[in-house]
């Protein structure tokens, strides 16, 4: 993994690793429903025990999302959603908190505001670095100078269909941690965390990431006990979603504490 | 404008080019200059990688290509004709005009050409289930014919205003035995088809092969669906080298995301002589941002795995396209398209839904053939150049000009009675009793109940 700079991602994850816990990422979409919910909301998840917080920009044609998400999306896009305001999100929540926010994004948005200067917006809103799940390192050259002169975080994901060739690829493109797809699907909460994860998050460790956070489908406290036992960091998105859907920012307060009681390790725990 | 100045000088672009010595037919992909590529998540890399591998394979082995070859000439029905339209003809300025016969075709269109290739190929990758989007329906159509043949389950994504648009071939996908999902997400045509196609794919991809219609999309899909329409070029230029006894001056086709277009222009690409034309949909007007002209007024963008021309907003949101005609109602187009486009070897142009079904209605009373409305485009198109080659020239007859008639026009008959104010206020035919439920005009939406299923249970 590239580490030759400070990684804000990699700094919040080892914070909760030396209190021998993994780290809660929880995902909100920025300006759902407007951009106000969003910093407050944000705000809500770190002061309730997430370490690190994923803002997504709401996009037309989001294919790594299911259904919840795709709705918030849309409708924030429908509420007048303009992509430049995630760098008010942005700043907005690592004004209030300590926590790492990174923004997820599908790739065409950040390719039509110019790579570098969605870079320099976001390093200089305070932003940790972005999450791009249709973005391979394969394509990134531009993400890579951009990324570097910013000192922004390259989050690449991997899937429990990623060769062992390109999970070395992504692990050595990474720089905060690696997102590791828990299932072969889109997002939204499933009944129970498929098994092919443990073996993912093992295996992209032994291919040299240091950290390594799972996410899709990871919706309880129990999700996040079980996968706490075995990964450097658990990310929650669907559910949070439908928690500021149907009680807006108290409801993800609560589910984020929720949530964060699963945070010990296993062995801790028992 | 097809005008004479901008063809002129692109031709020289393209001239230099051929003398340099380039081949352009052949680009393999995954990048047509800086076009193309994979710009899809790491989930479906693994598939896309085993696809790619086993188009390899396939298209060096004799006994895949003899199979294909057998489907082609005793299943669809090739080579398909190139016929003389001859009165049409005279309403484009008298230039020859010849019909690459596609609509022939068993299903209808070109479509099948790509549709028996592919879903050879899931079988030899050993899945059982093959899933494909669809504007028109024709893709789908022949999607779950290729299914039926080979035994593979189908299930066939379609925007619910495309299956309010083309009921019958939802009618015909399910008489195959394909389960047709109508999507009703965003503008609920092609785009979001092809998007609920991408997320079922990542789920069920050990199963599952994504037959994805159209010459778009991540590597190796542009280079693979051009393949397997390269029959359609190979045929025009045997037979137009027959019937004339030489190269035409101008190849013209309509663009959707450029499938029937880049396997007719592939045999052309590298004869600097021949003219090539593709022609986008240009709905209410370009000028009126209701359009599905992503070449002539898009940006470079990315979409479903592909840099390419993109209709797109400020923010790099995905404007939705507007055509008349759903198999060109997308606001992307192919990769290689792109590419053509930017070196000026082809020239891109849009045609209204007005113009389309003019030369649609020509075509039926001069020739005595129902195109489809996307072919229509290319019709126009042709009517356009054949103009512009033969303006001050003795013996127009002595311009050729192929145009691709890429489908019939039967599952066109209620738009086109529609536009043509063939209908009462009910809906039927006037005179009759004969009910096309279908909307009143080009532009108003209905609000049919079509007897499929509603969107089928979310994938979480
Ligand atoms: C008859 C016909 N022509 C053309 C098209 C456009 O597709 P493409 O540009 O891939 O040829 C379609 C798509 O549905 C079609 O049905």
């Amino acid at each position: 993994m590239t580490e030759q700079m400070t990684s804000k991602s990699a700094a919040a994850i080892d914070r909760a690793k030396a209190q021998g816990r993994a780290a809660l990422i929880g995902y909100l979409p920025a300006g759902y429903p407007d951009v106000q919910s969003s910093i407050d909301a944000g705000i809500a998840m770190a002061r309730n025990g997430a370490d690190l917080i994923e803002i997504g920009i709401p996009y037309s044609d989001p294919v790594m999302d299911g259904a919840v998400i795709q709705a918030a999306t849309t409708e924030a896009i429908a509420n007048g959603f303009r992509v430049a305001s995630v760098f008010d999100v942005v700043a907005g929540i690592t004004a209030a908190t300590d926590a790492a926010v990174l923004v997820m994004t599908y790739w065409n948005p950040v390719m039509r505001m110019g790579v570098d200067e969605f870079s320099r917006r976001l390093a200089e809103a305070g932003g940790a670095g972005l999450i791009t799940p249709d973005l391979i390192p394969d394509e990134a050259a531009e993400w890579f100078a951009a990324s570097d002169k910013y000192g922004l975080d390259r989050v690449f994901l991997v899937a429990p269909s990623s060769t062992p060739e390109r999970l070395a690829m992504t692990v050595e493109a990474s720089r905060g941690f690696v997102y590791a797809v828990s299932i072969m699907g889109v997002t939204g909460t499933r009944q129970s965390v498929s098994s092919s994860a443990e073996k993912l998050v093992a295996d992209t460790h032994a291919a040299g990431a240091e950290r390594v956070c799972v996410g899709l489908g990871v919706s309880n406290a129990d999700h996040v006990r079980e996968i706490a036992a075995y990964a450097d960091g658990v990310i929650v998105g669907t559910a949070l979603v439908a928690a500021i859907r149907d009680g807006g920012v108290d409801a993800v307060a609560q589910l984020t504490k929720n949530l964060s009681a699963g945070l010990g390790r296993a062995t801790a725990q028992a | 404008m097809v005008d004479a100045s901008t063809a002129n000088s692109q031709e020289n672009v393209a001239d230099a080019f051929l003398q340099g010595g380039a081949s352009l037919r052949n680009a393999a992909g995954p990048y047509f200059g800086s076009y193309g590529g994979r710009w899809m998540p790491e989930s479906l890399i693994a598939a896309l990688d085993e696809v790619e591998d086993t188009f390899e394979k396939a298209k060096a082995d004799p006994e895949f290509l003899a199979q294909l070859k057998d489907l082609n000439k005793n299943y669809s029905g090739r080579p398909s004709l190139l016929t003389e339209a001859k009165r049409f003809s005279q309403h484009a300025g008298g230039a020859r005009i010849f019909l690459k016969r596609e609509d022939l075709n068993h299903t209808g269109s070109h479509k099948i050409n790509n549709v028996l290739g592919q879903a050879l190929l899931a079988k030899r990758m050993g899945k059982t289930r093959v899933i494909a989007e669809t504007g028109a329906g024709q893709h789908g159509v022949a999607s779950a014919t290729a299914a039926a043949l080979l035994g593979l389950e189908c299930v066939v994504y379609m925007g619910a205003e495309d299956c309010r648009r083309q009921a019958l071939n939802v009618a015909r996908m399910q008489l195959l035995g394909a389960t047709v999902v109508p999507v009703t997400n965003g503008s609920q045509t092609l785009k979001d088809a092809i998007n609920d196609a991408l997320r079922d794919w990542v789920s069920n991809v050990d199963t599952t092969h994504y037959l994805l219609g159209t010459a778009a999309g991540a590597h190796p899909f542009p280079a693979m669906v051009r393949f397997f329409h390269e029959v359609i070029g190979e045929e025009a230029r045997a037979q137009i080298l027959e019937q004339t006894g030489k190269l035409p001056d101008a190849v013209c086709a309509c663009i959707g995301g450029g499938s029937n277009a880049i396997g007719i222009f592939h045999s052309f690409l590298d004869d600097a002589s021949v003219k090539i034309y593709g022609f986008e949909a240009g709905g209410d007007g370009v000028e009126t941002g209701r359009h599905a002209a992503a070449i002539t007024l898009g940006r470079p963008g990315v979409l479903h795995g592909a840099r390419s021309y993109l209709m797109q907003d400020e923010d790099g949101q995905t404007i939705e396209s507007h055509s008349i005609s759903a198999g060109l109602d997308y606001p992307s187009v192919g990769p290689e398209h792109s590419y053509l486009a930017d070196i000026g070897r082809v020239t891109y142009e849009p045609i209204t839904d007005t113009e389309a079904m003019d030369a649609f209605r020509l075509l039926c009373r001069t020739e005595g053939i129902i195109p489809a409305i996307e072919s229509s485009h290319a019709l126009a198109g042709a009517i356009k150049v054949g103009k512009l080659l033969t303006e001050g020239k003795e013996n127009p007859a002595d311009t050729v000009i192929i145009v691709n008639l890429s489908g019939r026009g039967d599952k066109d008959v209620e738009t086109a009675a529609a536009w043509f104010d063939m209908l009462d206020e009910d809906g039927n035919v006037k005179g009759t009793t004969l009910s096309t439920r279908k909307p009143k005009g080009p532009s108003e939406r209905s609000n049919l109940e079509i007897s499929i299923e509603e969107a089928s249970e979310d994938q979480n």
